[in-house]
């Protein structure tokens, strides 16, 4: 934690500077990068405004982030369109770090990567963003059921919770603000009631005598981690995600990091949307960095409407989108994935399981790359800064998976898992953001333009994909599937591999030259690809197994490859699985309870050896 | 009264640079050359007392001694609804075709901020363009963005101008770049018949190239001003790659350093800010766009065509004269096309699998191998279906061609040998008796 008290800069306020902060006047304007002069005391990521009138004589206050001094002056990007600033326009500084508020009510919100609300941005301005426009992140008039949980004269660190307000399924902490140093006393706590987050709810009295009012929002700057846990604890349990290929082969552990690079059209977003739908968390972040204004509305469209089925609750409450698609301002996309990060670790705290999904991290990149070249900096590989690699290091590692004590809520476990896409420049993963976002992850989802062309779904490569989490995480794995579920899985990635070689072989001799016993391993390994790796997204059923549904359907694709049909001739082979391919993918589309799962089933299973009744017997002790 | 500087310090490609104080960033100058003519730039950096101007019709003849003038105001297009229709404009917004001026008109910024995110609804209406590899194949939804990848000496421009005139639009806007004269004239001649809905904004390869760099603004803030008065707006632009060898020509003049093969690093973003331009509002019109991208070498991931694929809702691929169905997606097509005719998925699907199929008969045919007699059927199925639907000249209502597809169907094949549903052959299969 920094030495410091931190004085975020409150983004709701957007107010004139506080007196004594220095004020500036513009030097010079590049793009998005404007140059100010100015007196006193200025700090790097500090806001300014930079005050501008506009030909047509109209006042906007645009916002922006010191990203470099030198020479007593300051480089800063601005958050919006430069047009008309000029020379010697005024710029009027904040003393405070580019911030996101935090408190009850971001749940099922839309943001822009500053933290504004985008419809209430809608009903301000209309069809189209306007710029110098901001409005507070959470809801001023809103109140919250507010339960007190510290007792007055008990001491409280950062993070520590005060009370709380039920926020839809969770009970949502007010805690003590994280820039909190040291130790501080309750003397004073609002009685349970209903309050706005505006609402002073309790004083806290410093070591040296200073009271401080505590309310139920607190600002954090977006680009330093939120840190008030106890301990960063080892990732051992997967995070399902519900799409087959990653849970069995290359699984997503709980506060682990995994990246999905894949050339245009490969199926990332598909995915990502996949995942913010079925996967096991408990807060979603989608953070729609750089692309599509469309992919973001079905979400927006869908989810409100769309039940969670283990809340009961739409799935929209689970769920924070922060926007920052391509055609709005490059530097707020800078900031959004830090913003989208902040959110997750802020739920974290409060011993919640976040996902963050980044969609995607390479446009972030770009943002990057933008800037530095405004600034002029040396250019490392494809112009990207050089100090690429350990901004995307960093942002990943603020994923984790930790351990919060709270001395009136005891012991809790949080996390956030960051799954971000990565869109490498013609389809080729040899580039700067692939290869510098593949050192730091635990997990590689790599999709593949072969994949996606001959409409394998999810297009994630078998062959090329890992994951570093599976060894650690043996024990919940099998907890979830069933004992013996690891090997299962190696074995069944050593034969998918074994009769790809023979396919690719194939290619090369034509199928006659093959052995009847190779062509058979080459029908299996495809045959493994059709029903378990292959999943319709579009399909209710098959887009969200359980558990116990893919640890039957491994043990029914285990007995159909592991079983000796005594073929006679490759027509023959060619045939039988086919027509098992067939019954399987029919199968994968038929929800549990139905009668076409039933006569699938048993039309399965009559085809098996002992290999199907070892399924049965185990879905049955699942 | 504005002041007006007669000192240029500094000519390199189209940019030149001069000291100047007041100047807003983006704002517009005129420069009067020593031989009489004035030409237009923007303010594209302000460092100091510093201004560097783009110039939009190059600084061949510009002199140190030029007189510039700043104008006070951002570069803008005279807009009005209703004189705008039938007419010819430069890329930054002069009429072209000898006509006067517009009357009316009040100047409308170009380049406007984005369409909040959270007003924008899920697409839902298919726009027919009489084209079975679109309407039927890829079907076009109101506010998609699609690219037309293409290599040169492909039929692009002649494609574009079919769906120009037969697409289902209020407005139709074209915007060419970098177009060869021959190719405008042809855009002239062919778009005549549907003057009173098509606007054009025209660059032609003989042009200053910063003019190249303003036609899809110029075609786009135009094309949301009928999108939010209500009209469905198509625009089509050729060719984007000229576009973006503009930014990269004066990227370069500015001493940019280059992200990839010389093109600047914010290519994406500069691309990306026009393709999202393409929107449907909710109550009101839309914005639908086309857009050519010619690959250079046909190579997809040249990083013109890559950024493009990246921005846009699936792409069209037009090689050997037709639109390849293979490679060919519209991402949006699920969201209109089970909305058409209970059959125009499945036949869709069912017609690929078997052309797929034929291919790789094809294939084998040519590399020696026998053909069954089922082959046979694929081989004459294949060559039907281009001829009678692949051909870009076939102009079909999508009934038409839903019919015609079961038509040539039925000619090659057995009703099982189709895999389609029983109840869909029961409603579509043609009679056989009757034809005869
Ligand atoms: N799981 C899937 N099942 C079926 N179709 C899919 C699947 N994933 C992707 N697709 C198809 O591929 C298209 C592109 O997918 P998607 O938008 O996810 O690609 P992307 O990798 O995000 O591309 P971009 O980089 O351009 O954003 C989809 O519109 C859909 O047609
Ligand atoms: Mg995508």
């Amino acid at each position: 934690m920094a030495s410091s008290t931190e004085t975020p800069a409150n983004p709701a306020s957007g107010s004139a500077a506080s007196a004594g902060a220095p004020t500036g006047r513009v030097r010079g304007v590049s793009g998005n990068m404007v140059t100010v002069a100015f007196d006193g005391r200025v700090r790097m990521n500090e806001v300014a405004f930079v005050a501008l009138q506009t030909a047509e004589g109209v006042n906007a206050r645009l916002k922006a982030e010191v990203i470099r001094i030198r020479n007593g002056e300051c480089d800063m990007q601005v958050f919006e369109d430069t047009r008309d600033i000029r020379v010697g326009t005024p710029v009027e500084f904040t003393g405070e770090m580019l911030s996101i508020e935090l408190g009850p009510g971001l749940l099922s919100m839309t943001y822009d990567g500053l933290g504004n609300p985008l419809d209430q941005l809608a009903v301000q301005c209309g069809y189209f963003l306007q710029r110098g426009v901001y409005l507070p992140t959470l809801d001023r008039s809103k109140r919250w059921a507010f339960s007190p949980v510290a007792r007055i004269g008990q001491r409280l660190q950062a993070g520590n919770a005060i009370g709380t307000v039920p926020e839809a399924v969770f009970q949502h902490r007010i805690m003590v603000p994280f820039g909190l140093v040291g130790t501080a006393k309750l003397i004073e706590i609002a009685p349970p009631g209903d309050y706005t987050v505006d609402h002073v709810v309790a004083k806290l009295e410093m070591p040296d005598g200073e009271v401080r009012p505590v309310t139920m929002v607190q600002s954090w700057p977006v680009k330093r981690p939120i840190s008030c846990y106890k301990e960063r604890l080892l990732p051992t349990a997967p995070l399902t995600t519900r799409t087959r290929i990653v849970d069995a082969f290359f699984p997503v552990a709980e506060g682990g990091t995994a990246c999905v690079p894949g050339p245009f059209g490969s199926g990332k977003t598909v995915f990502q949307q996949s995942v913010s739908r079925f996967a096991e968390a408990d807060i979603v972040i989608v953070a729609a960095c750089g692309e599509r204004a469309g992919e973001v509305v079905e979400t927006l469209r869908e989810f409100p409407e769309l039940i969670d089925p283990r809340t009961g609750r739409p799935l929209m409450e689970r769920t924070i989108i922060i926007c920052n698609t391509s055609s709005m301002p490059v530097a707020a996309r800078e900031a959004s994935v830090y913003t989208a990060v902040t959110l997750a670790e802020y739920y974290r705290q409060m011993g919640l399981r976040a996902l963050l999904l980044a969609d995607s991290t390479s446009r972030w990149a770009q943002a990057l790359r933008e800037m530095s070249g405004r600034l002029e900096e040396i250019p490392g590989e494809e112009a990207f800064p050089a100090y690429l690699g350990s901004l995307i290091a960093a942002f990943y590692e603020r994923a984790g998976l930790v351990r919060v004590e709270d001395p009136n809520l005891g012991q809790a476990r949080g996390s956030v898992t960051t799954i971000g896409t990565v869109s490498p420049a013609g389809g080729n993963f040899e580039e700067p953001v692939t290869q510098s976002t593949l050192a730091v992850v635990g997990c590689f989802l790599g999709l593949t333009y072969a994949r996606s062309y001959a409409k394998r779904f999810p297009a994630i490569s078998p062959t090329d994909s890992w994951s570093k989490y599976i060894e650690r995480m043996r024990p919940a794995l099998e907890k979830n599937y069933f004992a013996g579920w690891v090997d299962a899985i190696k074995r069944m990635q050593g034969i998918y591999l074994a009769g790809q070689r023979v396919g690719d072989q194939m290619k090369v001799v034509g199928e006659d030259d093959l052995s009847l016993p190779d062509f058979v391993r080459y029908l299996g390994s495809e045959f493994l690809d059709a029903v378990f790796m292959q999943q319709n997204a579009f399909s209710e059923v098959d887009a969200s197994p359980s558990n116990a549904r893919t640890a039957l359907l491994l043990q029914l694709t285990m007995a159909v490859i592991d079983q000796d049909f005594g073929f006679r001739s490759k027509d023959q082979a060619r045939e039988t699985f086919t027509e098992l391919t067939a019954a399987f993918r029919d199968w994968n589309l038929a929800a549990e309870g139905t009668d076409d799962y039933a006569t699938l089933l048993t039309k399965i299973q009559s085809r098996l050896g002992s290999g199907g009744g070892r399924g049965r017997a185990a879905f049955a002790t699942a | 009264m504005r002041k007006v500087y007669t000192r240029i310090d500094q000519i390199v490609g189209p940019v030149v640079t001069l000291r100047a104080d007041g100047v807003r960033y983006g704002e517009l100058a005129r420069i009067r050359l020593q031989d009489g003519n004035s030409t237009y730039a923007q303010v594209i950096k302000l460092r100091g007392e510093e201004v560097s101007l783009q110039v939009f019709a190059g600084s061949k003849g510009v002199s140190t001694g030029d007189e510039v003038e700043f104008l006070g105001r951002q570069v803008q297009l005279a807009f009005s609804p209703d004189n705008l229709l039938g007419r010819t404009f430069s890329g930054v917004g002069e009429p072209i075709d000898g006509r006067p001026a517009l009357q009316g008109a009040t100047d409308i910024d170009i380049g406007g901020p984005s369409f909040n995110p959270a007003r924008r609804i899920i697409p839902h209406r298919m726009i027919q363009t009489g084209i079975p590899m679109i309407d039927m194949f890829n079907s076009l939804v109101k506010s998609q963005k699609l690219p037309i990848f293409s290599v040169a000496g492909e039929p692009y421009n002649e494609l574009l101008a079919r769906i120009a005139l037969q697409a289902e639009a209020d407005v139709i806007i074209l915007g060419g770049m970098g177009l060869k004269y021959d190719d405008y004239l042809f855009f002239r001649a062919q778009l005549a018949p549907s003057k009173e809905r098509t606007i054009l904004f025209v660059h032609t390869a003989a042009d200053p190239v910063v003019e190249c760099m303003m036609v899809p603004d110029m075609a786009l803030a135009a094309a949301e001003r009928y999108a939010t008065a209500g009209k469905d707006v198509l625009v089509l632009l050729t060719d984007m790659t000229a576009f973006a060898d503009a930014m990269k020509e004066v990227a370069v003049a500015m001493e940019q350093i280059p992200a990839n093969r010389g093109y600047p690093g914010d290519l994406y973003s500069q691309l990306a800010s026009r393709y999202e331009k393409a929107v449907d509002i909710e109550g009101s019109g839309s914005i639908t766009l086309l857009a050519v991208t010619t690959m250079p070498g046909d190579d997809v991931t040249h990083p013109v065509p890559d950024n493009t694929g990246y921005i846009t809702e699936g792409q069209f691929y037009l090689k050997g004269g037709v639109i390849d169905p293979f490679g060919s997606l519209s991402r949006l097509k699920q969201l209109v096309n089970g909305k058409t005719r209970d059959d125009h998925a499945p036949l869709m699907n069912a017609m690929i699998r078997l052309y797929d199929a034929a291919r790789k008969v094809r294939q084998q045919q040519s590399m020696g191998f026998s053909v069954s007699a089922f082959d046979q059927r694929l081989l004459g199925y294949a060559s039907e279906f281009e001829q009678r639907m692949m051909d870009l000249n076939v102009n079909l209502n999508l009934t038409q061609q839903l019919d015609l597809g079961w038509e040539i169907l039925a000619n090659h094949f057995t009703e099982a040998q189709t895999t389609m549903p029983g109840k869909l052959l029961v409603k579509y299969w043609p009679k056989r008796a009757q034809a005869a």
